[in-house]
């Protein structure tokens, strides 16, 4: 395993949560999750790397002629897109009723109101 | 027995499935869809409680599709179930059916969605409580999150729910994908996604780096969904604008879900390999004591009845904390018996606020002075199950945090007994002031009348009587948390449950081998779980406590010192802007927290 990958991961969950953290807008600081989200896939794919490995279809190929990368960790990255969508949905609705019922996406703005 | 556990998650999904397939019709047909969700949710109550009953002699687990392990390789998806994860599954099971009834009559316009969200939730928490599998746990997590964050926004017309939808959604988010990036980093170390196969290959070694920040990382996400501070903040903003019946799930089952996470990852995976079990239990001890502190003085200075209840829960969570992190089999069987009499009379306490709300059509206690006189019935569930939450003798409240403080030992108690205090005074003040129109009446306040109105799209307020089905699953709650601290012969089983889920060994045994394990090696002597002299003692200590503080805050402006008196603007100031209902804030305080925490474990852990 090389280093490399692990501190591309840890950039973007810090500038992910830099941007939840800063900013005053709902659809931004949803993205921002979006990036945080993105560095488990960087990483469940940089755990299961192996150096000149190939992708593990092993229709055409023994499975001991050549190394393969890890396909668990290439499921567990597509349960975790599922996982996204529901999520990154589920908040965009919210988003766009907030904006919809009270014209504002600034998260101090919303919190102030409540009251 | 062993087709009961796929049925306890394919039943609740596939009702879920079919109604929301089914809407069109069901829409029209209300009685319908309230009797199947209730029936759907009411037979997984009963195939919990015979799961439970089934693991009393020792734990069982179910193999998936028949995959069973090969030597220590295990290829297959399990799930196991031992008296304390299918019992507070149970547990869940039998708040959701108790709020299902309950919102039967209470909404005024419930769509189909609502009982679909619901019955994914239970989905979400049975799995989440009985699966061995680690990236499973993450996904009934976030199942039972997605669930949570709809169910929060179920009424997206007003400001409130949207904006408690939303810091709860990106918190417990966030916290997620760090518990996933845990995961990734331990599966990498280990090759392995079974939660006793990880144990076995990380146990081999003394813990390294990148184990201590695998455990971190996976606990992150479950310290912020169990609201531990300084991670509690979404809590209070969930639970004041969910709508009442959800509350009851929040803050019955949801929380503690987070907390037995953590006990599951500790004492199935990492446990043997981080060793510093003392520095460990100290860490989570100060966390538990802190939590605990900062619930109940928040608690007691709140005036939202929804809010000063999630308060109460924070304090709660931080109490059940304590007893998990004294890693002693009799303080894991106090939390386990504490969360059982706690999700039953929260439950209760949330549903009569239902109850008043629906009747009366407001939660601010100082607006609701005295109105609450016609609702006798409502008024006694309510002041039992707030005697209840003051831990009064023989609640089970009372069994669980006297365990905890006999394992504790007697520096703890007067704190604990505090912390029950400050919660159980806040709710029979409201109950004294709501419902018997004692103490002083408020000083009126204009914007007093406008927070009253705020909660008026919930259900429809000024009906002149309680239907039957909304008294009556609180009074059963309650009746159930008196019957559960009474049953005879419940501490030594729940201890012998405890001592199994701190075996590591043993339960590596019984998810590989197929061993039923009845007798534990238990790390720390089985302690005593008769009831003493002393016990009672401290319990009614609590209630007196509770007692005293209600009157004082009934009546503290007749008190000659405190006549002069008035709340300093400046405290009231400092403690909304530490509750500032700003999502920037709290994701501060989640990375904050866990870098101290990190710092901490780097320190202890080497």
């Amino acid at each position: 395993m090389q280093i490399f990958p692990f501190l591309v991961v840890a950039w973007i969950v810090a500038v992910g949560l830099y941007g939840l953290v800063t900013s005053r807008d709902l659809i931004h600081q949803i993205v921002c999750l979006i990036v945080v989200q993105s560095s488990t896939y960087v990483l469940l794919l940089g755990v299961g790397y192996v150096t000149g490995g190939i992708a593990p279809y092993f229709s055409d190929i023994s499975a001991h002629t050549k190394p393969v990368v890890d396909p668990v960790v290439q499921a567990l990255a597509l349960t975790d897109v599922v996982v996204e969508a529901a999520v990154t949905a589920l908040l965009l609705a919210f988003a766009i009723q907030a904006y919809k019922r009270f014209g504002t996406l600034d998260p101090h703005e919303l919190a102030e109101l409540k009251g | 027995m062993d087709q009961l556990y796929p049925l306890v998650i394919a039943v609740p999904l596939l009702t879920a499935a079919a109604m929301l397939a089914a809407r069109p019709l069901l829409e029209k047909q209300r009685l319908v869809r309230d009797l199947v969700a209730v029936a759907a949710s009411l037979s997984v109550v009963v195939m919990l409680a015979f799961l439970t009953y089934g693991t009393i002699g020792g734990d069982t687990v179910y193999w998936f599709g028949g995959f069973r392990p090969a030597g220590d390789v295990v290829i297959g998806i399990d799930f196991e179930a031992g008296p304390l994860s299918a019992g507070l599954a149970c547990l869940g099971a039998v708040l959701m059916t108790a709020s299902m009834i309950f919102a039967w009559k209470y909404f005024t316009q419930v769509g189909t969605y609502f009982h679909v969200l619901m019955l994914t939730f239970l989905a979400g928490l049975t799995g989440f409580c009985l699966t061995g599998d680690i990236f499973d746990l993450f996904v009934w997590f976030e199942l039972m999150g997605v669930s949570a964050y709809g169910l929060t926004a179920y009424r997206p017309e007003e400001r409130g729910p949207l904006q408690g939808a939303l810091n709860f959604a990106i918190t417990n988010s966030v916290g997620a994908y760090l518990s996933l990036s845990g995961i990734a980093l331990i599966y990498g170390q280990t090759g392995a996604l079974n939660m006793a196969q990880i144990g076995v290959a990380v146990a081999k070694h003394p813990a390294d780096r990148l184990v201590v920040v695998a455990f971190l990382l996976v606990i992150a996400g479950l310290l912020i969904k169990s609201a531990i501070v300084p991670f509690h903040f979404w809590l209070a903003d969930a639970h004041a604008v969910a709508p009442t019946p959800v509350c009851v799930l929040f803050s019955g089952v949801m929380v503690e879900l987070g907390l037995y996470g953590i006990a599951r990852v500790y004492w199935s995976v990492f446990g043997q390999s981080l060793g510093h079990r003392a520095a460990i239990s100290h860490v989570f001890l100060v966390l538990g004591l802190l939590t605990a502190v900062t619930g109940a003085l928040f608690c007691f200075r709140e005036r939202h009845i929804k809010r000063m209840l999630a308060f109460s829960t924070i304090s709660h969570a931080g109490m059940f904390l304590i007893g998990i992190a004294l890693l002693t089999p009799l303080g894991l069987a106090g939390a386990a018996v504490y969360v059982i009499g706690h999700g039953l009379v929260k439950g209760a306490l949330f549903l009569c606020t239902g109850i008043v709300l629906h009747r009366l059509g407001s939660v601010n206690e100082p607006w609701l002075h005295g109105r609450g006189r016609p609702l006798r019935v409502t008024g006694v569930v309510f002041t039992l199950a707030g005697l209840g939450l003051a831990d009064l003798p023989p609640f089970a409240t009372f069994l669980g945090k006297g365990w905890i403080e006999a394992s504790a030992g007697a520096w703890l108690v007067p704190v604990l007994i505090l912390c029950s205090s400050l919660a159980g005074g806040a709710v029979l003040r409201v109950a004294g002031g709501v419902f018997y129109g004692l103490g002083d009446p408020p000083l009126e306040d204009p914007r007093m009348a406008e927070a009253a109105a705020e909660e008026t799209s919930e259900t429809v307020g000024g009906k002149d009587r309680t239907p039957l089905t909304m008294i009556v699953p609180p009074m059963i709650l309650v009746a159930a948390a008196v019957g559960a601290g009474l049953i005879g012969g419940l501490g030594r089983v729940v201890q012998a449950a405890a001592a199994r889920f701190q075996d590591q060994s043993g339960y590596d045994a019984t998810v590989l081998h197929g061993a039923r394990i009845t007798h534990p090696v238990a790390l720390h002597a089985a302690g005593s779980t008769g009831v003493t002299a002393l016990d009672v003692l401290a319990g009614l200590g609590s209630v007196l406590g509770a007692l005293i503080l209600a009157g004082l805050a009934l009546y503290w402006r007749r008190l000659p010192v405190l006549r002069r008196w008035r709340p300093n603007p400046s405290v009231a100031a400092a403690a909304r802007r530490f509750q500032s209902g700003v999502v920037n804030d709290y994701v501060t305080w989640v990375v904050i927290g866990i870098a101290c925490l990190g710092g901490v474990f780097a320190f202890i852990i080497r």
